[in-house]
């Protein structure tokens, strides 16, 4: 009962343009048929993703440990909640970050859980810049 | 099924048959002159009732799948095509549809009666072990029907379920793959449900005959919890038990037509009108109300593993109930404290469902934790501690004393007690839809409200009118063909006339012989077309809104009732939540926004909108559309007609539906008195 021929082949990795992308906005692309949101993120939510103690928080990681490094603005993270699988809403919640409706969780704008219900941060998945502006996801 | 028989039938064949397959001795024996206790009471026909059940919900879902496609980008649509285009498709998914729910409803009054007269209790371990596995084989059932349909709330339920196996540590992110045959909810999925869907009844009906053969080695439990001694405490099977099983089951069948004919969304939820889409979650994924108690208790708990556990661990605890409850005395009616602990219990177990469908923030979540520490606790601590301490009344010494002893005073409290807690529980999901910031829509008077209700021919066709002329710039209406106009129950256009209407359309055909696609005019079993090729092409003239297509939107689109009122609509019928809120959000636009109501560019104020900021502008204005009839060219005219049409397409047969019922009502009610008479006259010498 695990995927069959043509489900994996379909899950090969996709390549996507960031050049279209303006600070402050994000994308949602599908791969794999989950959605993973990229945001080209400001300054300001940077900061605030770095200015947190990283031992405070429920699922420790640092912001560095989950971006490309040189590419610091570009945040990756698969747009699923980590509680039951809901999708979360991009730009909303306290944290400057994304807002699960289903059951309350907030993460923050390095994509960590910050409160609620999910015990971990949304996941990073499998990338690489190909170029300045284009990454390979897969 | 309880030995050998020395049954004998006089017809030689059969005679030669019973020789070599003794099947009519079983039978005999089993459901002819079994001995049944006398005094049972009526909680007893739920077996009878909940075995109608499953052969109900085998023979509509083997008929309804003959007709569905398990497909992601087909199941919806085959779905709709089935209510709206197969001889009596409406009436078989309604059925199948409400028939989940009351056979649930049947199976947790079946299970509180055995919790209540001590079924559990030995020699009916077994038997009770048995019914906890029919349970679960009727959750994984339930579930995965729920499924099939493919809606938002089908993709969304099947995809917060299967994640909860994903707090499995290590495995689960495996099994959950598993689950799927994919990197998430999708076609192999739906298809795999399907199969299992189709499986699982077939798997129930091998346990139910499990179930009932342990229930005729150990003999049935009855109200005073004592054994049949002598053959004065027990009557045959058949007439007495046959002929009480007839009438609770004609009984049941009242309550279960009310779905069906003139409620059949009642129990349903609105978002499960609008196709499944992977990427908008809709603001409450709430389960099916049978669901809810357990739900509720997966989310009091704050750790995600935790939750989970704790959620099985409330089924899988009523297994070892024969173990924690020790008490000698087996039936509540000889244990006052037991009595009263019971009742909590059922309080708590709706509480539960009810907190099960509301959103997870503030105070619900602490009643939630309480109620789950007080629903562990009756296992746990409540029964272990009662068979130490509680001094039971003195039982009868058989079942024949305690008919001269008996009163029926109790019977008819627990019956008014658990009619109004059914009804409570199954309406707790009406209140799931906590307002988004929306004001409430007025109500409005119908003609298709109520159990009579028609459609205005004239409101159909005025109402088609200006959907062709206004909305249909936008919108679609893509189930519905043209030949449906002329349809009994619609707007009652003759053929020739609906040749006339369909040729003014342009309908896309092809390939012809040259490969070439070619346009010509529509025929009657052409389909409205659409406005855009596709939803993106609709995205994009629409400032990134999808206009929705019409043809389900008065049944898509809901409000809360809050409590009591949803308990109020069970009896007054009232259903029309989405055509007050279609035909409210028509005249709710405003040119200003009130103060403090900041609405983004390109969207517009709506009163009624959730969020009231809507991204299409005001459609209708006085004058805009002429009508011949002389009806008024108002706003508020044009509401309410496009509004009947909106819901003429969205439930097309409601006027075979209701007529239906009302016969169905007729022949039951009399039935019903006839089984009543029958029974009197049968238990007339057992009394």
């Amino acid at each position: 009962m695990n995927p069959d021929a043509s489900t994996i082949a379909a899950g090969a990795p996709i390549e996507v343009d960031l050049s279209p992308v303006a600070e402050g906005q994000d994308i949602k692309v599908f791969w794999r048929g989950k959605p993973i949101y990229i945001s080209h993120r400001t300054k300001k939510q940077i900061d605030e993703a770095r200015a947190v103690p990283v031992a405070s928080l429920p699922d420790p990681q640092s912001d560095e440990a989950r971006v490309k490094a040189g590419h610091d603005q570009w945040l990756v993270v698969i747009g699923i909640c980590t509680h039951l699988g809901c999708i979360p809403i991009a730009h909303e919640g306290n944290y400057d970050g994304f807002f699960c409706p289903c059951h309350g969780s907030q993460y923050d704008s390095s994509g960590r859980i910050r409160q609620g219900p999910a015990p971990a941060n949304l996941p990073v998945p499998p990338y690489q810049f190909v170029s300045d502006t284009k990454i390979q996801i897969g | 099924m309880s030995g050998p028989s020395d049954y004998q039938p006089s017809n030689p064949a059969l005679q030669w048959i019973e020789r070599r397959l003794p099947i009519l001795g079983l039978v005999h024996s089993s459901f002819v002159v079994y001995p049944t206790p006398r005094n049972l009471n009526y909680w007893w026909t739920f077996g009878a009732i909940l075995s109608f059940m499953l052969g109900m919900q085998i023979l509509t879902g083997v008929i309804l799948a003959m007709h569905y496609t398990p497909h992601a980008d087909l199941a919806f649509k085959s779905v709709e095509l089935l209510v709206r285009d197969v001889n009596y498709g409406w009436l078989l998914r309604n059925m199948h549809a409400c028939g989940a729910s009351m056979f649930f409803f049947a199976v947790y009054v079946h299970m509180l009666r055995g919790l209540y007269y001590g079924s559990y209790k030995e020699p009916r371990e077994v038997l009770w072990i048995l019914g906890v596995i029919i349970y679960l084989l009727m959750m994984a059932t339930g579930f995965m029907g729920y499924v099939l349909p493919w809606g938002q709330m089908s993709f969304w339920g099947a995809t917060v379920i299967t994640n909860l196996f994903s707090a499995i540590p290590y495995v689960g992110e495996s099994i959950v793959t598993l689950l799927w045959g994919g990197y998430s909810v999708g076609n192999p999925t739906l298809n795999r449900f399907f199969s299992l869907h189709y499986l699982l009844p077939f798997l129930i009906a091998g346990v139910v005959v499990l179930h009932v053969w342990a229930l005729h080695v150990a003999g049935q439990n009855n109200p005073d919890g004592v054994e049949p001694k002598t053959e004065k405490d027990t009557v045959p099977f058949t007439p007495h038990a046959t002929i009480k099983d007839g009438f609770g089951v004609a009984c049941f069948l009242l309550l279960y037509a009310w779905f069906i004919f003139y409620m059949p969304n009642y129990l349903g939820d609105a978002d499960n009108y609008i196709p499944a889409n992977p990427g908008v979650t809709p603001p409450h994924i709430v389960p099916e109300w049978y669901y809810l108690p357990f739900y509720a208790i997966l989310r009091s708990i704050p750790n995600k593993l935790a939750g989970v556990i704790g959620m099985f661990s409330a089924i899988i605890i009523l297994c070892f109930l024969p173990w924690l409850d020790a008490a000698k005395t087996r039936s509540s009616k000889y244990r006052p404290l037991a009595k009263q602990f019971f009742w909590i219990f059922v309080a708590v177990c709706i509480l539960l469902g009810y907190l099960g469908a509301q959103p997870p923030e503030g105070i619900y979540v602490i009643a939630g934790r309480v109620l789950t520490v007080c629903y562990f606790a009756y296992f746990l601590i409540v029964l272990p501690l009662l068979s130490r301490i509680e001094t039971p009344r003195p039982v009868p010494n058989s079942i024949s004393e305690a008919i001269l002893a008996k009163s029926g005073k109790a019977v008819a409290s627990i019956a008014v007690a658990l009619v109004a807690a059914g009804a409570l529980f199954v309406g707790t999901l009406q209140d799931a839809r906590a307002e988004e910031g929306g004001t409430k829509p007025p109500g409005n008077s119908w003609s298709f409200a109520g159990p009579f209700g028609k459609y205005d021919r004239g409101a159909l066709q005025r109402g088609l009118k200006v959907y062709k002329e206004v909305c249909s710039n936008c919108h679609s209406l893509s189930y519905i063909a043209f030949r449906n106009l002329g349809d009994p129950g619609g707007p009652g256009y003759s053929v020739a006339q609906v040749a006339a209407f369909a040729s003014n359309y342009k309908i896309k055909d092809g390939p012809n012989d040259q490969g070439d696609m070619f346009e010509r005019p529509g025929r009657a079993a052409d389909y409205f077309p659409s406005p855009f090729p596709n939803e993106q092409a609709a995205r994009a003239a629409n400032g990134g809104a999808a206009p929705p297509d019409l043809s389900l939107i008065t049944k898509a689109r809901s409000y809360g009732r809050g409590f009591p009122m949803f308990l109020v609509d069970f009896f007054s019928q009232y259903q029309e939540q989405g055509p007050d809120y279609v035909s409210a959000v028509l005249q709710g636009f405003e040119d200003k926004a009130p103060e403090g109501v900041s609405i983004p560019e390109g969207s517009y104020y709506n009163k009624y909108f959730p969020g009231h900021a809507i991204k299409m502008p005001k459609p209708l204005s006085d004058g805009q559309v002429t009508y011949d009839d002389g009806s008024p060219a108002t706003v508020a005219q044009y509401a309410k007609d496009v509004t009947t049409f909106l819901m003429w397409t969205a439930e097309p047969h409601m006027e075979a539906r209701k007529r239906l019922g009302l016969q169905v009502f007729v022949f039951l009610i009399i039935f019903a008195f006839l089984m009543y008479f029958t029974k009197k006259k049968v238990w007339a010498d057992s009394h």
